[in-house]
């Protein structure tokens, strides 16, 4: 999808094993597919239908995404920063188009 | 019976007013965005002869809502600005420019929000809708954009941001006062069957509920405002539709002259309150 924007905040972990506030947001309308157009026609669901975190290759969260979260979906969660790396966050769009974004750990 | 059955009706009203207490937020908090302190409160400015005291939209909304504009990261209307930033760098049309190619950076465009809508060299009013579309179609030579499109929207949002903090001056005298004095006529104005005028909700009523709705002084400060129930930004005209709408009248377009006077004077009430763009509200 044309346009999808995601934007991610992570706190900056000043030694190995501190937990950092993770905070993410990406622009998607999030269309649940049981709404109708003005013909009466069912509009087709199209919503970000997954969400993860990896951090160096290792899975942090995986969230799965169900329609009746609402546009531009926002997701907080803390982590724990065990060495200096790269957290990945992804996206998966019904459409199969897919996000990304990361974030750099070093200190 | 009859009697009876009304008291009944009534009662269950009455329990039901206590139990739905409606979610107020803190009205004496103060809003500080990226350290930032706006300006919520506000002597009125002295043309308003009813109002000591003007207060920001903000002011009204839940403490849930009002948290989420605390925030950058939380405040989705940022992602407009981001889009918005984009736009500007974006060539576009015949004569091969953008709004960069004229304008520099967009902070170029700090203090613009507070004097909108303003009157224009040929003596028109005009929204910022109307300085966008007009670079668009004469200067970048491209198409217009709708009033209420993605683009437009994402584009006032960015350029608003940038005053964002700065208090709203709009020009109300000289040129402009021919079309403030519509403006106000136009706000004093019943409209609609149920026969109300913005007076009557936003000056007469605000602080008190409207059903489960907090009314405010409906301030244009904010916008553009990112409304949790649109699931996005909106301009003001679309603002001031939704109202006329609600008074079951048939409301005015987007960029009419009427909507534009209009937005002049209620921009004019909020004098001295802080722009928020983008605001969030419920």
């Amino acid at each position: 999808m044309e346009g999808v924007r995601p934007r991610v905040r992570v706190d900056r972990a000043t030694e190995a094993g501190e937990t950092v506030e993770v905070k993410t947001l990406i622009s998607h309308p999030m269309e649940s597919g049981l709404r109708r157009n003005g013909d009466g026609d069912l509009i087709p669901r199209q919503i970000i239908n997954r969400f993860t975190a990896e951090f160096n290759g290792e899975m942090v969260i995986d969230i799965a995404v169900e329609p009746s979260v609402s546009t531009n979906p926002y997701f907080e969660f803390d982590a724990i920063v065990p060495e200096p790396g790269t957290f990945t966050f992804t996206w998966y769009d019904d459409d199969g188009d897919i996000y990304t974004s990361t974030n750099d750990q070093s200190f | 019976m009859p009697g009876n059955a009304r008291k009944a009706t009534l009662a269950a009203l009455l329990a039901g007013t206590v139990l739905v207490a409606p979610a107020l937020g803190d009205e004496s908090a103060e809003l500080i965005i990226e350290g930032e302190v706006m300006i919520t409160r506000a002597p009125a400015p002295e043309h308003m002869e009813y109002i000591d005291e003007i207060l920001s939209g903000w002011v009204f909304r839940s403490d849930e809502t009002q948290a989420v504009q605390m925030d950058d990261f939380d405040n989705p209307g940022m992602l407009y600005v981001d889009e918005g930033l984009d736009l500007w760098n974006v060539t576009e049309g015949e004569a091969g420019e953008s709004c960069a190619s004229c304008h520099g950076d967009i902070e170029s465009m700090r203090g613009v929000r507070t004097q909108m809508p303003h009157v224009n060299e040929d003596g028109e009013l005009w929204a910022m809708e109307d300085y966008v579309n007009n670079c668009r179609t004469e200067r970048m030579e491209a198409e217009e954009w709708g009033w209420e499109s993605h683009q437009m929207l994402s584009m006032t949002t960015a350029i608003s941001y940038q005053s964002r903090g700065m208090p709203m001056n709009v020009q109300i005298d000289g040129e402009a006062a021919e079309f403030w004095e519509q403006g106000r006529e136009l706000y004093y104005t019943r409209f609609g069957q149920l026969d109300l005028s913005c007076a009557n909700c936003h000056e007469d009523n605000y602080g008190n509920m409207l059903r489960a709705d907090h009314l405010s002084q409906g301030q244009l400060n904010g916008f553009p405002v990112y409304r949790l129930k649109w699931a996005g930004v909106g301009s003001i005209h679309r603002r001031l539709r939704g109202c006329i709408t609600d008074t079951r009248a048939e409301t005015f377009g987007r960029g009419s002259d009427e909507l534009t006077v209009l937005e002049l004077y209620v921009s004019s009430r909020g004098n001295g309150l802080s722009v928020e763009a983008p605001s969030v509200r419920n």
